[in-house]
């Protein structure tokens, strides 16, 4: 049973005198005066060490460095001058010698995206509260009205009529009380049967702790939600006993039980073990504590942003987050802190005492699979009762020097919204795919049948401009000469130059004619023979930002995963390209990378899409279907127009 | 008498008990900035500029890492002071491109760095240090070899690392 355990260590000493105490109980008034001396002593002693050790001292601090020693055993290692340690922004794409780069206005200004949700200038992060209601989507997002890089973080609002032509705002939480007043950061809404909405939202205090605050519409019959108003008695929830005042943040979507009470979720470790805490309430105001989680997995550090919603195993529709019952499986999200990437696992919900298990424990959250395997992070779903589905957001940050963000005055998108659905087939992974409202952007389109791309060539694809393009592909592959070839390099490797029997091959977006610059998305296959005549095929889909842009200055990795294909399938991709952001989607959605490239020859008119084949023993037959999108024009809420 | 021999053992007990464990339980906070420093890259620069300010002795982790922002600010400033003093020299492309990069730490990484030292969210005081790094780097490299900054690069890198392995340890 999993529980949240009391770890101030010093219990033990008076438990030692009761027993002595019971040995010798012939003559209980001597040993009570003794008995007093020598519990006036311990406490003495205890309240003497309890006060060295507090004071000026954050307990939850030290116990983090005891464990987290283990993590950092390369520093020793390290050449003066590299900076080590992953972040969010500063991947390790420096070396010695790496000069900057001298970035135009006309490359930075061509970074920014045509259709992806981003604010007019400054920081974006996670997405907070998405909902529908009233005949809009709302989005919220952590936002700094200040500046380029994190800080002042306030809510941030849009709201659209179909997720992708969106219209700002103002602000919609900003930190002006005690609970809040040093961040307004991330949370989740409820809509309540009646139509009411609750906001819950992680705050942190004046007193540098982090609390759940409750905030309500100021008025729930205006469409656009323009102003919140708290709770005036928040904090609605503050870290109970165990938990750290810094391990305590962004609150679910609750659901409704048999139990008619609402239950909701939030994140949080103990001893490197990233959890999630269970509460319960019936008004929003008050709530109780499980004395379990929902679930937890050692290792894992600090969960932020959690998720959990059931999904129909049919596969067919999303589902209420209150959903429940046979044919329904529930997915645990996690965004883990230490590593900076969101992990999923699917698994059964016993709503009975409100503990989760994954269905495989060796996908287990944290350790399994990705809900994207790029730069992607703090992603968030909601139910849209508009159209019965269960779409999900996702923050991508920028993979370039902060100088460049500071110059071009702003920094992150969010992904396009996301279906997501359990994958019947596999029935080991979602499947996400862009919103359908996206094709309403669709200008002219170009189709190709079955080109045919022999090994070790390029072949250009003549669509017009390439930077702002929807993409869905097939490949068929014929094998070259002898069948007996087995090749079992498998992975994405160091990247597209990396030729084995059956791949890489894909498509090369973002890319110039002299393919100075280019940005390779491509599959990867690779059979095992074992001795016996049994082969098993596995595929990798991969995208390989090594070569996406001269500069130096920016992060250019290898991202990819295995992607199951089934027998009768065809290798499938879907790629959206967006200027400096390019989301693909393989297998209907099983796997999916969001990448950033900041290309300084392949922008404008000058950049290309071509199809490519570095394998060396098969041709590849390709199918596409391109179109050109068009821009949404995010722009803000005309309130001047008559309407 | 027994019971006091008894009491006076367990007394003693008790004592030797609390004492022992006390030093692992780390009593005294001198020992908190060398464990702190001992998971950074430079242990010694590290120790020598945490003891450089008076807060030190009774900081928490955050409280280090929120000292060694101060440091970096006291680097960023070396630096532009000298960039200043060598624009009027010998100004150059490479030093132009200094100036912007030391800009960039000093109104965005290092308020980054601080904001998310004091509220709790210790990867956006990573990202800010770690940027800081990046950025002395590039300004150095910008002369191909023949840099005038390259003591105040070399500062402001080494103390940034400091900053990001600290932010790291709160994650």
């Amino acid at each position: 049973m999993e529980g949240i355990k009391d770890d101030v260590g010093h219990v033990p000493l008076l438990e030692a005198e009761e027993e002595e105490e019971e040995e010798e109980g012939r003559r209980p008034l001597r040993l009570r005066g003794s008995y007093l001396g020598i519990f006036g002593s311990t406490v003495f002693l205890v309240s003497m060490a309890a006060l060295i050790i507090y004071q000026g001292h954050d307990y939850y601090d030290e116990a983090k460095i005891e464990n987290k020693g283990n993590n950092n055993n390369n520093y020793n290692k390290v050449p003066r001058g590299v900076a080590e340690g992953v972040s969010a922004k500063s991947n390790s794409f420096l070396s010695e010698t790496t000069p900057s780069y001298n970035w135009t206005n006309a490359m930075l200004s061509w970074q920014r995206t045509a259709f992806h949700f981003q604010p007019e200038r400054n920081w974006m992060n996670d997405p907070n509260g998405p909902l529908f209601h009233k005949g809009w989507y709302h989005l919220f997002y952590q936002y700094n009205p200040f500046s380029a890089v994190w800080g002042n973080i306030t809510w941030g609002h849009a709201v659209s009529r179909d997720l992708i032509h969106w219209l700002y705002l103002p602000e919609a939480i900003v930190r002006d009380m005690w609970f809040d007043i040093n961040g307004a950061w991330s949370g989740s809404a409820t809509l309540l049967p009646g139509g009411e909405i609750v906001m819950l939202y992680t705050g942190y205090t004046h007193q540098q702790v982090q609390v759940q605050n409750l905030a309500y519409p100021a008025d729930a019959s205006d469409p656009l939600l323009l102003n919140w108003v708290k709770y005036a008695k928040n904090p609605v929830m503050v870290p109970p006993p165990g938990i750290g005042p810094n391990d305590f943040r962004d609150p679910t979507t609750a659901w409704f039980g048999p139990d008619n009470k609402w239950t909701l979720t939030l994140g949080s470790m103990l001893n490197d073990s990233g959890l999630s805490l269970v509460y319960k309430t019936t008004d929003f105001i008050n709530y109780e504590l499980n004395d379990h989680f929902l679930h937890i997995v050692p290792g894992t550090g600090m969960w932020e942003c959690v998720d959990f919603y059931p999904v129909s195993i049919n596969g067919s529709v999303g589902l209420d987050t209150s959903a429940n019952g046979p044919g329904v499986k529930h997915v645990l999200k996690a965004s883990l802190d230490d590593t900076k990437l969101d992990y999923y696992a699917i698994g059964t919900y016993f709503i009975e005492n409100d503990t989760w298990i994954p269905d495989d424990p060796d996908l287990d959250v944290g350790i399994g699979l990705r809900l994207d395997y790029g730069k992607y992070y703090a992603s968030k779903s909601f139910y849209d009762q508009n159209k019965q589905r269960r779409v999900l957001w996702g923050w991508i940050n920028e993979s370039d020097s902060e100088v460049a963000d500071i110059t071009k005055g702003w920094a992150s998108l969010q992904t396009i919204p996301r279906t997501v659905l359990y994958d019947k087939k596999t029935g080991t992974n979602l499947l996400q795919w862009p919103v359908e409202e996206i094709e309403s952007l669709r200008l002219s389109s170009h189709e190709f049948k079955e080109l045919l791309v022999k090994p070790g060539t390029v072949v250009p694809l003549h669509i017009g401009p390439a930077t702002q393009l929807d993409i869905i592909a097939e490949f068929e592959i014929e094998l070259l000469g002898s069948e007996g070839i087995v090749n079992n390099v498998e992975g994405c490797g160091v990247g597209a130059v990396e030729r084995s029997a059956f791949g890489p091959f894909g498509i090369l977006a973002i890319a110039n004619d002299q393919l100075s610059e280019l940005t390779p998305i491509y599959f990867r296959l690779s059979n095992h023979g074992n001795g016996t005549s049994t082969i098993t095929t596995s595929t990798s889909f991969c995208v390989d930002e090594t070569r996406s842009s001269k500069a130096p200055d920016v992060s250019k990795q290898v991202f990819g995963s295995k992607v199951p294909v089934l027998n009768d399938e065809k290798l499938s991709l879907r790629v959206l390209v967006d200027h400096s952001i390019i989301e693909s989607f393989a297998q209907g959605g099983r796997t999916v990378i969001s990448s950033r490239v900041y290309p300084t020859e392949a922008i404008y008119g000058a950049a290309r899409l071509f199809l490519f084949n570095n394998a060396t023993d098969i041709n590849i037959k390709a199918s596409l279907k391109i179109w050109q999108l068009n821009s949404a024009f995010i722009r803000p809420f005309p309130f001047h127009d008559t309407q | 008498m027994t019971n006091l021999k008894t009491t006076t053992t367990l007394f003693f007990f008790l004592f030797l008990i609390v004492m022992t464990s006390l030093p692992s339980i780390t009593l005294c906070d001198e020992k908190l900035i060398e464990s702190t420093c001992r998971q950074t890259p430079n242990f010694n620069l590290c120790v020598q500029s945490l003891k450089s300010f008076p807060g030190s002795a009774t900081a928490d982790v955050r409280g280090l890492g929120l000292i060694m922002v101060k440091v970096m600010q006291s680097k960023a400033n070396d630096a532009i002071n000298k960039i200043r003093e060598l624009q009027r020299s010998a100004p150059s492309p490479a030093l132009t491109s200094c100036a912007s990069k030391y800009n960039a730490i000093v109104v965005g990484d290092i308020p980054e760095a601080n904001e998310a030292f004091s509220k709790g969210m210790p990867k956006f005081a990573e990202n800010g240090a770690n940027d800081a790094a990046n950025e002395a780097t590039f300004c150095e490299n910008g002369f191909n070899g023949r840099s005038p900054l390259t003591q105040q690069n070399n500062a402001m890198r080494d103390v940034a690392a400091i900053t990001a392995a600290i932010a790291r340890q709160l994650l």
